[in-house]
């Protein structure tokens, strides 16, 4: 029982710092599921956040159901999207019980106005480390940007790369496999 | 019955959010502000402000506030929390099983060979998105940006700790 408890308690935490959503949890999962757990392995983590991206729904329980399953199945996975889940399922069910005006409480305004740029930080961190573990170099950068610029600013859709790279990855290796007979 | 409808409607908004976050603003906007009018206009660009100040997923955090609102009860809220969650569990359940049976296979192993860089692309893009006007309202943020980048990238502060400090230092500063 106990490990179920420490998955658990490692995902509410990730959920309950997860701010901004999305791909702002990725430096926070690096930390503690990667660094200090160790339950999956760096270059694991690339494979894993493939993965998230190819369900629907968001990353965070996507990630949380990859790390639970890979641990212990489906109890595993029980525990840790409940982790994942449950922070700001309570959060939002006390501002839709009492505060229906947080957005006007300045004090959690000003304090956001550094946590922003800071997120950024984070997330630039994440993509340095995601490139050397997924061992990027010379021309293969080509890509990640090229991705990063067309969802971000043409509004392509992340999973029509998804389905182009896995395709791409087999061209690509097959041609290599063939020249190298 | 509203608790059926709620996971139903929430359970199809799941289904149907491929990439997470923002990119299933339009689709929840019309399932429960022009479909269902659970909410008003105004009071769904309230939800999307709050969960910009709160953890977790927008839709998630859409799901517990609308479930809540319509319903004024906690089962309710549980019932459209269950209904957005339950299509990503269920679909990211049978993808680990497929993975940890082939994932030594060639072919899936050559797809991984495809997906790293471009995963890192889609966290950079995720980053570029958030460089904008909202983020970076003067010079400070620019400090903040730079003082966090060093404090992650040279000391490996930890994420939590980091957070904590920026809040506290806006706080005082803004």
């Amino acid at each position: 029982m106990k490990k179920y408890i420490e998955m658990f308690l490692v995902f509410f935490k990730i959920g309950a710092f997860t701010i901004g959503g999305g791909y702002a949890m990725v430096p926070l999962i690096e930390a503690e599921v990667v660094d200090k757990k160790k339950w999956i392995e760096k270059e694991e983590f690339v494979d894993t956040l493939a993965l998230a991206q190819s369900s629907p729904g968001p990353i965070a329980v996507n990630t949380a159901v990859f790390v639970g399953f890979k641990m212990d199945r489906y109890k595993g996975a029980f525990f840790t999207t409940l982790g994942a889940v449950l922070p700001s399922f309570l959060i939002i069910l006390v501002i839709a019980m009492f505060f229906r005006q947080i957005k006007d409480v300045e004090a959690i305004e000003s304090a956001f106005k550094a946590i922003r740029p800071a997120v950024v930080a984070l997330i630039a961190t994440s993509v340095i480390s995601l490139s050397k573990s997924s061992k990027l170099k010379g021309k293969s950068f080509i890509i990640p940007i090229a991705v990063a610029l067309c969802v971000a600013y043409l509004k392509i859709s992340p999973i029509l790369f998804i389905i182009l790279a896995a395709i791409g990855g087999n061209l690509y290796m097959a041609r290599k496999g063939g020249s190298k007979k | 019955m509203i608790y059926l409808k709620l996971f139903i409607t929430f359970f199809k908004i799941g289904l149907f959010s491929f990439g997470g976050g923002y990119a299933m603003l339009p689709l929840i906007q019309t399932e429960v502000v022009d479909a269902n009018n659970w909410v008003s206009i105004s009071e769904f660009t309230d939800i999307v402000a709050i969960s910009q100040v709160t953890p977790g997923p927008i839709a998630i955090n859409s799901a517990t506030y609308i479930g809540y609102t319509v319903t004024n009860s906690v089962l309710g809220s549980a019932c459209a929390t269950l209904g957005v969650s339950l299509p990503s569990v269920i679909i990211m359940l049978i993808i680990c099983n497929f993975f940890f049976k082939f994932k030594n296979n060639k072919y899936v192993e050559n797809a991984f060979v495809g997906l790293r860089p471009v995963v890192v692309g889609l966290v950079l893009s995720a980053m570029l998105l958030l460089i904008n006007k909202e983020t970076f309202i003067d010079y400070k943020s620019v400090i903040f940006f730079l003082l966090a980048f060093f404090a992650t990238y040279k000391y490996k502060v930890h994420p939590i700790l980091l957070t904590l400090v920026a809040g506290v230092l806006g706080y005082f500063i803004y």
